[in-house]
């Protein structure tokens, strides 16, 4: 076995709906890649014959004493194992729609997932949530196990009617499951061996299934996007570093690299990359837990973007149509201020219209609403006090998602469609001379338009401006790190230098 | 990016976010191999800075090993320390070797009542002072609302359930049933005023990760987890009374993991050394509602 293959890890998350039998195919799983603690099985055995409980494998998962007593997964679990392959972590997901919010937890750290279906009740409600929130965390690689073939009679028919009905159900989530696999966790059939009992299916066993599943790659050809994270002067031994430090998300940036900072607009260059111990870097990308110190002396603030000059930049306004699925007991209620966290931002926002209710376990429609509750999945408007900088789920899907908070409590989760029709405030004419003939008459444009969060992706200007790769770039205005001058100052100073004709703000 | 790549990004991302959002943070410090694999990505998270204080509860039964190590590692880092203890029950004798308590009472009370009260700052607690090289009492001991604590899932059922940044009343109690949802990068960050948090960086990390990433990193471990030729080593540490080596013939790292790669501990439980984990079918469960980490 090759080094990498001893480190390559995966994780899986198990989905479906209550008692369908994840924990069960779970414990199967560990019992029969040998991976539980000495002694374990026979303890749990035990423990069944002394409170005269039939033994489950779902007792080794279910560790918990609460969840013992009341039969079900009360949270996400996170179990180990591993194949002559590579090392797995299993998340056990509760079913309940009472713990949904869990699922998503295991669910949206995983690279991969397993949905169990119970083959005598079929299809149910949680099942199709389920898949629908898979869709929108961006889960695409399923497979689906329909379980309990033993209490079917291994019956072919049953497991083709499932594998046909949800096939089409999940088209419609644009999610093409990877395979279905006929099983029985209580019996252990197909779990890690094949059986005898459904000569008529020839596709791989749950374990076969799973090293075939592949680990994500960190996106690192993607244009490149930093949230910033915080801004550290350490100046304990005479630490004399300023460091731009956060979690790459998509992309890559080497030493010497043009960066722009957004919405701030503010620009500079890579001076080094930063690393505790190990060999000097000059390069990082995706997945990195970087820093970066700059060229020049910067004010820039946790919470923006550090994207590069020669790239596509992000959008910037204050409305976002989103798709938001909503956790908490209260609803979320137009026009209450709720608290936004977008890669490393965070702002205060307004939910200011509700286009469209969706029920996730139908996937209707219902347009009437006016609150979004518990459970639904809305798409919405939101608005932003101030521009803030953003991806689209269709161009970056790791940066094309937010949370809202409300109460102190992650409430909603969502993802970005569009940037929604900004209420213009200032002309959305062309704001510059095209034939200007200063140099720099393209980046500070673009800068004014950043700030002022009326870029019209439409305007011919913009687009222009975007396909020469224009900078924005607001070093001349507020020199030695001080605030960023006023709209109105910059505008001003701007028509004054000839850079632009006009401005209405 | 290789799985120990990924696992050292997750932590150091969860490290940075910690410090943004909380004022008065402190990083617990067992003196453990996964405490100090903390402490050691904290100087990655931080650029070889450990911008908190840590914090060790010396229970008085700890290895004596374990203090020497830890006041060494503690002055060549330049690290802010933090001890505290439960003196009165030191005192009165009030322990499981002193015979007076049962393994599980006594974990409580030198261990869970003792950092609850070093964390609040109403016990008097010793400070690391850099110009002296030693302890001294700490003059106005704050009180701490993040903890920083390196559990990891793969240690025991209860631990499984836990939240990267996970709340505790005032009474220091879990809710295991009813936790915030995590999803993408964004954890659970705020929280209303007067609640503790602990925030938990190494959830991911299997054991074996742990002393994988000790020989990548050279990390200093102190030697009570090798054998010193008397075929004994402990794989956990705790206090002296209620932790058995295990009989080992692992004399560095590599041997170490080699052992748990293939070899004779696959398949035992890490914390089978321990004995309070026993007492009453899920002594550990019954600890960590109570606030043992
Ligand atoms: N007959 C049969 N029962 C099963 C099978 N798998 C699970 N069960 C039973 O279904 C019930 C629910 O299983 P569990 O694993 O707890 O479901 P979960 O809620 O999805 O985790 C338990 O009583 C299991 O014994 C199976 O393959 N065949
Ligand atoms: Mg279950």
């Amino acid at each position: 076995m090759s080094k990498s293959h001893q480190h390559e890890q995966i994780s899986i998350v198990m989905a479906g709906h209550v008692d369908h039998g994840k924990s069960t195919v779970i414990g199967r799983l560990l019992a029969e890649t040998g991976a539980l603690p000495q002694g374990k099985l026979e303890q749990v055995r035990a423990q069944c014959r002394r409170n005269a409980k039939p033994f489950e494998y779902a007792f080794l998962l279910d560790a918990l004493k609460d969840e013992q007593a009341q039969g079900i997964t009360i949270d996400v679990a996170r179990c180990f194992f591993k194949t002559a392959q590579r090392r797995y972590i299993l998340i056990d997901a509760p079913g309940h729609i009472e713990f949904l919010k869990n699922m998503i937890t295991g669910a949206s750290r995983a690279e991969a997932a397993l949905l169990v279906i119970d083959a005598k009740e079929g299809i149910r409600e949680n099942t199709k949530r389920h898949g629908y929130m898979m869709s929108m965390l961006g889960l695409r690689q399923l497979t689906v196990l329909v379980n309990k073939m033993d209490l079917v009679n291994y019956d072919e028919a049953v497991f083709e009617r499932i594998r046909k009905d949800y096939t089409e159900f999940l088209a419609r989530l644009q999610i093409h499951p990877v395979s279905f696999i006929p099983v029985s966790g209580m019996q252990g059939d197909n779990i890690a061996a094949g059986t005898g009992a459904m000569p008529w299916y020839k596709g791989p066993t749950v374990l076969e299934q799973i090293d075939r599943f592949q680990t994500s790659r960190f996106p690192d050809t993607l244009p490149f996007r930093l949230p910033v994270q915080d801004i550290y002067k350490f100046t304990e031994q005479d630490d004399d570093r300023r460091i731009v430090a956060g979690t790459i998300e998509t992309g890559s940036i080497a030493v010497g690299d043009a960066v722009v900072f957004q919405p701030s607009g503010k620009s500079s260059r890579i001076r080094s990359v930063e690393y505790f111990k190990g060999p000097a870097k000059i390069r990082a990308s995706a997945g990195e837990a970087s820093g970066f110190t700059l060229d020049t002396q910067l004010y820039i603030k946790p919470g923006e973007w550090m994207v590069r000059a020669d790239e596509p930049a992000l959008q910037v306004g204050t409305r976002l149509r989103v798709n938001l699925f909503w956790m908490n007991r209260a609803p979320m209620i137009c026009g209450k201020t709720y608290k936004l966290k977008l890669g490393a931002l965070r702002s205060t926002v307004k939910l200011v219209e509700i286009l469209a209710v969706l029920d996730a376990a139908e996937i209707g429609v219902d347009s009437a609403k006016q609150q979004v509750d518990r459970h639904d999945v809305a798409e919405v408007i939101l608005e932003t006090p101030k521009p803030v900088a953003f991806d689209l789920i269709g161009d970056i899907e790791q940066t094309g998602r937010l949370v809202i908070v409300d109460n102190f409590e992650i409430a909603g989760a969502g993802i970005i469609l569009a940037k929604a029709e900004t209420v213009a405030t200032t002309s959305e004419t062309p704001l510059l001379d095209p034939a200007g003939a200063h140099g720099n008459t393209s980046k500070f444009a673009v800068s004014i338009i950043a700030l002022s969060g009326v870029d019209n992706p439409d305007s011919p200007a913009l687009k222009r401006l975007i396909s020469q790769n224009a900078i924005v770039t607001m070093k001349t205005m507020g020199e030695g790190g001080g605030e960023p001058a006023s709209l109105e100052t910059v505008f001003k100073l701007l028509k004054q230098q000839g850079f632009i004709l006009d401005y209405q703000i | 990016m290789n799985s120990l790549d990924r696992l050292e990004a997750h932590s150091v991302h969860i490290l940075r976010e910690a410090y943004r959002e909380f004022k008065s943070l402190v990083m617990l410090w067992s003196i453990g191999k996964d405490s100090t694999v903390l402490l050691w990505l904290a100087r990655k998270a931080f650029f070889g800075h450990v911008p908190f204080p840590l914090m060790h509860v010396d229970t008085h039964f700890k290895v004596p090993e374990m203090i020497t190590y830890r006041d060494q590692l503690a002055l060549q880092w330049h690290l802010d320390m933090i001890v505290g203890e439960n003196s009165p029950a030191l005192a009165a004798r009030q322990t499981y070797p002193d015979g007076a308590l049962s393994r599980v009472e006594c974990c409580k009370s030198l261990k869970s009542e003792a950092l609850k009260h070093s964390l609040d700052g109403t016990w008097p607690r010793k400070r690391m002072d850099h110009t002296l090289g030693h302890l001294t009492n700490e003059a106005k001991p704050e009180a701490f609302t993040g903890v920083i604590v390196g559990v990891r899932a793969d240690e025991e059922g209860s631990r499984s359930k836990e939240r990267t940044f996970s709340a505790r009343d005032s009474q220091n109690e879990w809710d295991v049933g009813d936790q915030p949802p995590e999803l993408w990068k964004q954890y659970k960050t705020d929280f209303a005023p007067g609640t503790h948090v602990r925030v938990h960086p190494l959830l991911d990390w299997t054991e074996l990760n742990i002393w994988e990433y000790i020989d990548r990193e050279s990390i200093p471990i102190i030697s009570l987890y090798f054998d010193q030729g008397k075929g004994k080593r402990y794989r956990s540490l705790g206090c002296y009374p209620c932790t058995t080596p295990v009989d080992s013939t692992a004399k560095n790292v590599p041997d170490i993991i080699a052992e748990l790669r293939g070899g004779k501990f696959t398949n035992i439980a890490e914390r089978s050394g321990r004995e309070q984990d026993k007492e009453d079918g899920g002594g550990l469960e019954t600890l960590r509602r109570g606030g043992y980490m």
